[in-house]
C-alpha cells in the first residue's frame, strides 16, 4: 500500500476525545490503591496498638519512607509514557527515600546495642511483608498498566517496573499499619525487596503490554 | 500548508490541533509533511547501519500509524515536532533491530531532516497488506474501499449496507489492529 493510501484512512478516521495521561495515571492509582486499602480492612486491618504506635517516631518514619518512595515513582512514571521525555531531575528525587533510610539505619545503629542489630533486622514476620507487599500492589499495577497502555514510553519494560515501584509505594504505605516492626534496620531489610519484585513483575507486564 | 522548512514546530503543532478539531484536509496535510520528514529520517539511518532500504515505506507507515493512534494522548500545549520525532526515532530503531542491527547510529537531528524532506515514491508500496489478511473480513473491506479506492466513508456505508457510525467504528478498530499485527508480524 502506498502512504498516501494509508493518508486516506487516517484521514477519515476522527480523533477520539483527548486523554490527559498524568490524570488518567493518578486516577488508576487512586483506585487500584482504594481497592487494596478495602481488601485490607476486610480481611488484615491495622495493627491493635496502632494508636500507641502513631506517637512513636520509628512507626511515623515507615510512611514518610514509604510516601518518599510513593511520589517519584509515579512522577517519572507519568512522565516516561511521552515517548520525548527525558527522566531529568525527577530521577534524583529517588535518592531522598533511600537517603532517608539511610540515615535512619545509621540512627538505629547509634541508639540500639549491636546484640540487639540482628533481632531488629530480621524481626517478627519478614514472610509476611514479601508476600503483603506484593499482594497488596496487584490491584494498583493491573490499574495502572492498563491506564498507561494509552502512552508511548520509549522503554516499556522501564515505565512498567515504574509502574509496579508505584504500586509497591501504596502497598507499603497501606502494608506499614499492620506491620510490627518499626525498626529501621527491618525497613531497609525487607521492605526494598518486596518493592523489587513488584517492580520486576511490572517490566515483565509493561515488556507485555506497553509495546506500541 | 507550506512544506515544512526552518523550525515549523508551531505550524506542526496547530496543524495538529485543528487535525483533532476535525479539519481533515489539515490532517491529511500534516500526515504527508510528517511523512515527508520520517522517510528523509529512515533513509539516512537504514543507509548509515549499511541495510538496504527496501522497507523504508514500511517504517514511515507505522510511524504514521502510531502517530494517528497516540494523537489524543499529546499534549496540545507543546510543540509536535518533538513528539513525532521520538515516535519516529522508536519505530526506526525498531525496525533496524529487526534486521539485526544491534547498535542504531543515533537518529540524526531533526532539523537537519526537516530541511531535505522526501517526497513519497509512487511506485514503492509498503508491506502492510500482508498483515491485513489478519483483519476481520469486514474491517478489510473497509480499509481498503477507503484507502485504495479513496471513497468516502459515507459511501463506503452505503456500499456495504452499514450506518456511518459502524463505518466509523470498524475502521478505527481496523487501523488499532493493524497496528498491533504489524507490530506483532514484525518482532
Amino acid at each position: 500500500m502506498k502512504t498516501a493510501d494509508l493518508i486516506n484512512s487516517l484521514a477519515a478516521d476522527p480523533a477520539p476525545p483527548q486523554v490527559h495521561l498524568g490524570r488518567r495515571v493518578l486516577l488508576a492509582l487512586a483506585l487500584g490503591g482504594a481497592v487494596s486499602a478495602f481488601l485490607f480492612m476486610a480481611f488484615i486491618g491495622p495493627r491493635n496498638d496502632i494508636m500507641t504506635a502513631m506517637g512513636t517516631m520509628r512507626f511515623d518514619l515507615k510512611f514518610v519512607d514509604t510516601l518518599a518512595f510513593l511520589a517519584p515513582s509515579t512522577l517519572l512514571c507519568v512522565r516516561l509514557l511521552r515517548p520525548d521525555a527525558q527522566p531529568g531531575v525527577l530521577a534524583a528525587l529517588f535518592l531522598a527515600p533511600f537517603a532517608l533510610l539511610g540515615g535512619a539505619v545509621l540512627a538505629e545503629f547509634a541508639l540500639v546495642p549491636p546484640d540487639l542489630w540482628e533481632t531488629r533486622m530480621i524481626g517478627s514476620n519478614a514472610m509476611h511483608c514479601l508476600a503483603l507487599i506484593p499482594l497488596l500492589s496487584i490491584p494498583p499495577l493491573c490499574a495502572l498498566i492498563a491506564a498507561m497502555r494509552a502512552g508511548a514510553p520509549q522503554h516499556p519494560a522501564l515505565s512498567g517496573a515504574l509502574a509496579g515501584a508505584a504500586a509497591a509505594g501504596i502497598a507499603a504505605t497501606i502494608y506499614g499499619t499492620t506491620c510490627p516492626d518499626d525498626s529501621p534496620l527491618f525497613v531497609a531489610s525487607w521492605y526494598p525487596l518486596a518493592t523489587l519484585i513488584v517492580a520486576a513483575a511490572g517490566a515483565l507486564a509493561g515488556r507485555r503490554f506497553l509495546q506500541w | 500548508m507550506e512544506p515544512v522548512g526552518g523550525p515549523g514546530d508551531d505550524e506542526w503543532a496547530s496543524a495538529m490541533r485543528a487535525a483533532i478539531a476535525g479539519d481533515e484536509g489539515a490532517y491529511r496535510r500534516l500526515l504527508q509533511d510528517i511523512g515527508r520528514v520520517v522517510r528523509a529520517m529512515a533513509r539516512g539511518a537504514f543507509s548509515r547501519a549499511r541495510v538496504g532500504d527496501a522497507d523504508i515505506e514500511d517504517v514511515v507507515q507505522e510511524t504514521l500509524l502510531a502517530i494517528h493512534l497516540k494523537r489524543h494522548t499529546w499534549d496540545g500545549g507543546l510543540k509536535l515536532a518533538p513528539w513525532v520525532h521520538a515516535i519516529a526515532r522508536h519505530k526506526i530503531i525498531d525496525a533496524l533491530r529487526r534486521r539485526g542491527v544491534r547498535r542504531a547510529e543515533p537518529i540524526e537531528d531533526f532539523e537537519a531532516v526537516l530541511a531535505a524532506p522526501e517526497a513519497e515514491d509512487p511506485h514503492i508500496r509498503s508491506d502492510i497488506e500482508r498483515v491485513m489478511v489478519k483483519l476481520a473480513p469486514r474491517q478489510r473491506d473497509i480499509v481498503t474501499a477507503i484507502s485504495l479506492e479513496g471513497q468516502s466513508i459515507a459511501a463506503t456505508a452505503q456500499r456495504l449496507a452499514m450506518s456511518e457510525v459502524a463505518v466509523r467504528v470498524a475502521l478505527h478498530r481496523a487501523l488499532k489492529s493493524l497496528a498491533a499485527a504489524w507490530r506483532s508480524a514484525t518482532q
